[in-house]
């Protein structure tokens, strides 16, 4: 954690596919400045080892394995993200590649910095209590460090809220 | 025999446990040696169609097929995961029923993967796409699924015939499949605004359209051959040998490689499996088994069928449950034949390679510190097995009122 003698913080960026740029973005414009910058880019396990699975699934099929292939594409897709977001931001930067749940993966990241940006994820069309995905809302409830939470595409204006319900309960009397 | 399959000790074929195996269960009596004879007889052919097909994919990827798929994916899903994954299910679902379920899992599948990540797309909803379409679109021609191929010998079904009667559960699963996957990975496909991508520019080779003429053709022959009364099987062998000789006039692969894509242990491994299944079959099995399969093509009765097969396919493997209940469907019908193939190619979808199998598999990886993360392919196999179930009977059981088995 830096404090008041150390005053180079430290923000840890996630990039996921999707929503990676408005996350840089934001750093770009809200961050400290002179803040130490880290791309976290986290691979989940699941579809490789669905490919696994089916591949065993045919059974006594001696072919080969596409679960290797699987694993091997999958590291360099986090590389290459993790580039593309380094060259967006366009600062010196660390990069970090890691393969686990992506809640898991991101809040245990969140133990080692003073900010962790994050872009919503979900669904944005119908905006409500259940609206923040899955993982997004994970992360906000368990990160060890503030959360900067951005839209991936500009926010919406203040316009757009939904009126107040149009009963409001009576209150309780005293 | 089911436990060395999964877990294949240094490597070796599953052939080097089946094949001792139908030996023992011969050498011990347990099926006569004719017996072992009409098996080894009725799995031939099949056993040959199958060599073919295998063949054919790989010559198809050889030549780019799978590569100019990519291609064409990236184009029409370019800036949206939606369209992405529409791409994606048209072409996993006409890659399985035409070059079989193998193609899907391991040539197919690994090329959508890229195609995702090239795009900056969570590759996620494409991927479970790809294995859950290597199964339940199997359905649709005999050639999909080594299980169709199978019961397509018993069922006495023209290739014509069998088509016609698993076209309309075949497109009624394709749009259950994609249904669920479109609100299952809401989340995957709406992250984020549609992003323009550039082409790459080091993928602007052309279509090999000699390789989707041959195939083409292939496909026509296995309809003309089989309504001539000619086994289909020399249709794939004759589209076989166009692509291997082209192949290898062109010096693009070796006789060696094409005899190893042949898979000949697999060949034996199945062989081997068959005879194994009939003498557990005749010695009890079927005697338990019987009570449970009703006769007749009635709506329930072909509930039935298909619900026992996806059970019995979930608890060792598709294979083995199809080879079990073939002989026990065949006196009722076609109809009941391709009840069970319901049955063994969309239940897979719950445990890709049986239960058993997934528990030694999740205890060998586990062993290595990496168990298996099978949660999330288990609740979507919850929301498309059951219902595409109930769905593809109701499908095959109008398409038998109105056409007739």
């Amino acid at each position: 954690m830096g404090d008041a003698d150390n005053p180079a913080r430290s923000v840890c960026i996630w990039v996921a596919e999707g929503t990676w740029p408005a996350t840089v973005d934001a750093a770009l414009r809200l961050a400290p400045a002179g803040a130490r910058f880290t791309l976290l880019h986290v691979t989940e396990p699941g579809p490789a080892d669905a490919v696994r699975g089916a591949h065993l699934g045919l059974l006594g099929r001696g072919g080969r394995d596409p679960g290797p292939q699987m694993t091997e594409l999958g590291t360099t897709s986090a590389a290459a993200l993790l580039a593309a977001a380094a060259g967006r931001l366009g600062r010196r930067c660390g990069q970090r590649a890691v393969q686990g749940q992506a809640e898991r993966a991101v809040v245990a990241a969140s133990a080692d910095a003073d900010l962790l940006i994050v872009a919503r994820d979900g669904d944005r069309a119908r905006l409500g209590p259940r609206s923040l995905g899955r993982v997004t809302r994970f992360v906000v409830d368990h990160a060890a460090c503030p959360v900067l939470l951005v839209w991936p595409e500009p926010a919406p204006a203040v316009g757009t809220m939904p009126a107040p319900p149009p009963h409001h309960p009576h209150p309780p009397e005293h | 025999m089911l436990a060395w399959a999964v877990t294949r000790p240094r490597g070796w074929p599953e052939a080097v446990a089946a094949v001792p195996a139908a030996v023992i269960v011969i050498a011990v009596g347990a099926i006569g040696g004719r017996g072992a004879l009409t098996e080894s007889r009725q799995l031939g052919p099949v056993i040959g169609f199958l060599a073919a097909i295998l063949v054919l994919a790989k010559l198809c990827d050889d030549d780019g097929v799978f590569r100019a798929c990519g291609r064409w994916m990236a184009r029409a899903g370019a800036g949206s995961p939606g369209r992405l994954l529409a791409a994606v299910f048209g072409v996993a679902a006409l890659t399985t029923a035409v070059l079989s379920l193998d193609a899907t899992v391991v040539l197919l599948t690994p090329v959508v993967f890229a195609t995702a990540s090239r795009l900056q797309m969570r590759a996620r909803p494409h991927v479970y796409a790809c294995t859950h379409l290597a199964n339940s679109a199997s359905l649709l021609l005999p050639v999909s699924n080594l299980t169709n191929l199978l019961a397509f010998a018993a069922s006495g079904l023209s290739f014509g015939r069998f088509a016609e009667l698993m076209a309309v559960p075949w497109l009624a699963i394709i749009a259950l499949e994609y249904a669920v996957s479109r609100r299952f990975f809401a989340c995957d496909l709406h992250a984020g605004p549609p992003r323009p991508v550039a082409d790459d520019p080091g993928e602007r080779n052309g279509l090999p359209t000699f390789t989707l003429v041959v195939v083409a053709l292939t496909l026509a022959g296995f309809a003309a051959a089989s309504a001539v009364g000619v086994n289909p099987a020399w249709a794939a062998a004759a589209g076989a040998a166009v692509l291997a000789g082209r192949a290898l006039t062109r010096r693009q692969v070796t006789p060696v490689s094409l005899v190893k894509a042949a898979d000949v242990p697999f060949l034996l491994f199945v062989l081997g499996l068959g005879i194994v299944v009939a003498a557990v079959t005749a010695n009890g099995l079927r005697h338990a088994l019987a009570p449970l399969v009703p006769g007749g093509t009635s709506l329930l009765a072909l509930l039935a069928v298909a619900a026992l097969a996806a059970a019995l396919a979930n608890v060792c493997n598709n294979l083995p449950a199809v080879l079990v209940l073939l002989p026990l469907a065949t006196p009722a019908g076609p109809g009941a034949v391709l009840a069970v193939l319901l049955g063994v190619n969309i239940g897979p979808n719950l445990t890709y390679t049986g239960s058993l199998a997934t528990l030694l598999w999740r205890r060998i990886l586990a062993r290595r510190g990496s168990a298996p993360d099978l949660g999330e392919f288990t609740r979507l196999g919850l929301l498309t097995v059951p219902a595409g179930l109930v769905l593809t009977v109701l499908a095959l059981w109008a398409g038998l009122r109105l056409v007739g088995g």
